[in-house]
């Protein structure tokens, strides 16, 4: 049975940041909630309980509330977290503070625009097959080696939470950084046998210091990933893959092949 | 006045609302996607086990095709189904699997060899063919008789959901991200577009086209015990409702999934019984093969739902201080195969209980109870997603009532619905831009604006009382759990019924704390709350009108399947706008052309059948047709034809290829 009763009726204290950009009068400020923890009690059930019991108006996102969707990444004293999968009895003290993700523009108190940062990164990545066949869908499948639809499968696993995004310095530095986000994608159809393109063609989309060049290796992304990807491994081979591929002039020869 | 013009307007972004968007898209035509949330957060995303299609790769999927797919799609929705949208549907399923592997979705491939499962708790060692090495694999899921369920681990609707939304990306499909649909803008029942609220700035537009489809999922958060997400409130179909022309189809028809974890009814897939799972009680004892002999733990889910309840209320139910619950067993299954295809469901797991699935033995077993997870009924479709009632508006995915699932939907086919018929209605959706234009004056759209405006307005000046918002939807979602549940009866319909009215009365008067227009969640939520009654109004309405029991719709007090009487569907219209109460209509289902007659499902409770003449009469006719063809050599194909002919776009009433039989 799951510890459920544990810690029940502990007072916790939430401080959470407010601040409507698009109004004038709003300014930043920290705002205090005290509230009864309840048994297996998440960021989901405790920032729904403050909406509906003190401030009918703050502002966070959530859809699956099950880990899955990704919505609700923001900072869990200091740390960013998908607040559905934060659970309140992993914090001993009791206090919890609360602020929105960096790195993304602002709506409102916790929420922040990712969907649209996201489709920029994945329209720059071009993340979708690339391939000159047609297919008939009316016929047999092409075959794919069980393991490589595992290892594709494995990488198409990130949910574009933003959570990378919030935990590198890059990303701070430079707004137009593609992001460990990003970075996964291209390895990931570096993986996918649907898709031809080669290293050349990857070099075009990324080969720069706001693509695999810009990442310092400080690697919060591995540490943050809600979903464990392989992030440091899989950006240091696509940088060394992307940074042997040695211009020719007449395109680029390619050296080291994954 | 803020006008937006497109060909074709699609609300939700969901598998079902961008599927449709890329078909338009790729005929040509400018295309509007209207999303709550970023597309890729849509509730598809949560679908884990599968989708269905009957590819026969595998060892264990030998023998299946569209026919077998049919049958058991017909079985699992206990009669109610549209018979020809069904085998529209199954005819298309391979196509959209292996159009989704074109797109990249790393479905799970089969490895040449032999292979060790779990069927019924024994380790069983089954051989791929070599044929089969690399082609895409399937798990086995309730209701079917073949292993049929495509899948990625237990990450489905994920791969799936990322696939389609970058292939709208590639197509450079208008998407727009935190916009609601307020109310459809209609004249002479044909649909021009939508007047939508944009979430973050509180502004409202007019988005007009030549046709628009509402694809906004389901209505699941109407109840409290819910695995949908949050988003489910099932505000589309009420904006078709509140047209009072649309009608919605079965409301009374909700799934109950017989396991979502407990508490936080967190859905586990189907897919932990379809990979060899098994269902325990206080005893530990393996209950389901004692009720279904035959499917025991792999029967419909409404059927393992009742069953499971059924067992609870005997005292074989786990206390807890969250209710009496049984068990999910995967341990069973290894450690390897868990965290290979079942690690969202170890993730969820060892995340919100701190349980870890793989642990062998009893430390490892699952709380799990039923709980809301599908509506079968929605926005009534014709089978091309037009709505029959209004022009130039159509409806795919679980928003519609397409017909598919009827009183039941199998595990594993509403997922392969999203895209299957966002291909198809995306098709029918384009041949009516095509051939239809815009011709609305911008007076009735200024009207309809305007409506919402003041509506707004309203809402905001509202004294406030002592109820909240949020005090009468919580109520509303404990009625439907406590009412209007998997076990259902006259007395407590109505009364739920009584209390809906009252609520719904109660939710146009009461105020709202912050009156500011811009990202105020509380403002949402007042003007959603409205809708979200009729719909429930409308569930609990068409559940106590219908005095009979049929798949998920269970009635204590009618424990029949009434097919004498109630072979209809449900249609459910809202005229008055001030009114409490919908309108209700049926329509017939005609036996006589059915494919395959009304009959025993094979699984559930036997002899609870009142049936209608014509169920033997067609039958007969059924066997002789059948019999004829047969003696005269006709394949497969010609016999169905006979049967039932149907209507599908010819490159998706193409046969399907299969390993070793071509294309037979």
């Amino acid at each position: 049975m799951p510890d459920t009763a544990q810690n029940k009726g502990r007072m916790l204290t939430f401080e959470i940041l407010q601040y409507n950009p698009s109004d004038p009068e709003s300014k930043p400020h920290m705002v205090t909630y005290h509230l009864e923890e309840t048994p297996g009690m998440t960021l989901f059930v405790a920032l729904n309980m403050i909406r509906e019991k003190f401030e009918p108006d703050l502002a966070f996102d959530f859809v699956c509330r099950a880990g899955i969707c990704g919505s609700c990444g923001m900072m869990v004293n200091g740390k960013p977290l998908l607040a559905c999968r934060t659970l309140t009895r992993d914090y001993p003290d009791g206090h919890i503070q609360l602020m929105p993700m960096p790195s993304f523009k602002l709506i409102k108190d916790l929420s922040v625009v990712t969907g649209q940062w996201m489709d920029k990164m994945s329209k720059r990545v071009e993340s979708w097959i690339h391939t000159k066949e047609e297919h008939d869908i009316t016929r047999i499948e092409e075959p794919v080696e069980p393991e490589v639809a595992d290892e594709t499968f494995e990488l198409d696993r990130c949910i574009e939470c933003g959570i990378c995004v919030s935990s590198c310095a890059t990303a701070l530095m430079r707004p137009d950084f593609v992001g460990a986000v990003g970075l996964n994608r291209i390895a990931r159809f570096d993986v996918d046998p649907h898709d031809e393109r080669t290293t050349e063609d990857y070099y075009e989309l990324v080969g720069d210091d706001n693509g695999i060049f810009g990442c310092m290796t400080l690697l919060g992304c591995e540490d943050h990933c809600p979903k464990n990807l392989p992030l440091q491994e899989k950006i240091a081979y696509m940088r060394r893959k992307l940074a042997t591929a040695k211009d020719t002039g007449g395109g680029l020869e390619i050296r080291v092949e994954g | 006045m803020k006008i937006q013009y497109c060909d074709a307007l699609v609300v939700g972004g969901g598998l079902a609302g961008l599927r449709t968007a890329v078909a338009t898209q790729e005929k040509g035509l400018s295309t509007i996607v209207l999303s709550l949330v970023p597309v890729k957060r849509s509730h598809s995303a949560a679908a884990q086990g599968g989708m269905q299609a009957s590819l026969a790769n595998s060892v264990m999927g030998q023998g299946d095709n569209e026919d077998v797919h049919f049958a058991d799609t017909v079985k699992g929705s206990d009669w109610g189904c549209d018979q020809e949208v069904a085998r529209m549907f199954v005819t298309t399923a391979p196509k959209a699997i292996r159009e989704l592997a074109n797109w990249g979705v790393p479905w799970t491939r089969i490895k040449r060899g032999k292979r060790s499962v779990v069927i019924n708790t024994k380790r069983t060692t089954i051989t791929e063919a070599d044929e089969a090495h690399g082609l895409i694999n399937a798990r086995d899921f309730g209701g079917t008789k073949k292993w049929r369920t495509c899948y990625t681990s237990d990450a489905t609707g994920h791969t799936m959901l990322f696939g389609v939304a970058n292939q709208a990306l590639k197509d450079d499909v208008d998407i727009r991200e935190r916009k609601e649909l307020l109310s459809l803008i209609h004249k002479d029942n044909r649909c021009y577009g939508a007047v939508v609220r944009d979430l973050i700035t509180g502004e409202l537009e007019a988005y007009l086209a030549k046709a628009t489809a509402i694809a906004t999922g389901g209505w699941g958060r109407v109840y409290r015990t819910t695995t949908n997400a949050v988003i489910c409130e099932g505000t589309g179909q009420a904006a078709a409702l509140e047209t009072g022309v649309c009608t919605l189809g079965n409301p009374e028809a909700v799934q109950f999934h017989p396991t979502p974890i407990v508490p936080s009814g967190i859905l586990l897939t189907e897919g932990c019984r379809g990979d060899g799972g098994v269902l325990r009680d206080v005893d530990g004892y393996r209950f389901m093969p004692d009720y279904e002999p035959e499917k025991k733990d792999l029967a419909s889910r409404d059927v393992v739902s009742r069953r499971m309840m059924e067992h609870i209320r005997k005292g074989k139910g786990v206390p807890s201080p969250f209710g009496d619950h049984l068990w999910l067993d995967i341990s069973i299954l290894g450690r390897e195969h868990i965290e290979k295809n079942l690690r969202d469901v170890q993730e969820i797991a060892m995340t919100f209980n701190g349980i870890d699935p793989a642990d062998e033995g009893s430390k490892g077993w699952l709380p799990v109870r039923p709980a809301q997870h599908y509506s079968m009924g929605g926005i009534r479709t014709k089978p091309t997603g037009e709505s029959p009632d209004m022009q130039g508006l159509f409806s795919c995915g679980e928003a519609a009532c397409w017909d598919l699932h009827g009183f039941n939907r199998l595990g594993g086919n509403s997922v392969a619905e999203t895209v299957v018929s966002g291909m198809i209605v995306g098709n029918y959706m384009a041949d009516y831009c095509l051939k239809n234009d815009i011709d609305i004056d911008t007076t009735t759209v200024e009207a309809f604006l305007e409506k919402e405006e003041q509506a707004i307005r309203e809402i905001m000046s509202r004294p406030l009382g002592d109820e909240t918002i949020f005090d009468i939807k919580r109520r509303m979602q404990e009625i439907m759990d406590e009412k209007v549940g998997i076990f259902r009866n006259g007395t407590e319909l109505q009364e739920a019924v009584d209390e809906l009215q009252d609520l719904l009365r109660r939710s146009r008067k009461v105020g709202i704390r912050y009156v500011t227009h811009a990202s105020n969640p509380e403002l949402a939520e007042a003007y959603r709350l409205p809708k979200m009654l009729k719909i429930a109004i409308s569930i609990a309405y068409a559940a106590l009108l219908r005095t009979e029991s049929r798949g998920a719709h269970y009635r204590e007090d009618y424990l029949e399947r009434d097919d004498a009487n109630w072979l209809k569907r449900t249609l459910v219209q809202w005229s008055d706008p001030d009114a409490t109460l919908p309108e209700v209509f049926y329509e017939e289902l005609d036996i006589m052309k059915m494919e395959i007659p009304p009959a025993f499902r094979g699984y559930g409770r036997k002899g609870m059948i009142k049936e209608h003449p014509q169920s033997a009469e067609r039958q007969a006719e059924v066997d002789r047709i059948r019999e004829t063809l047969e003696a005269e050599e006709a394949d497969r194909f010609e016999i169905q034809e006979a049967l039932m002919p149907f209507d599908l776009p010819e490159n998706y009433k193409a046969k399907n290829e299969r390993q070793g039989v071509g294309y037979a």
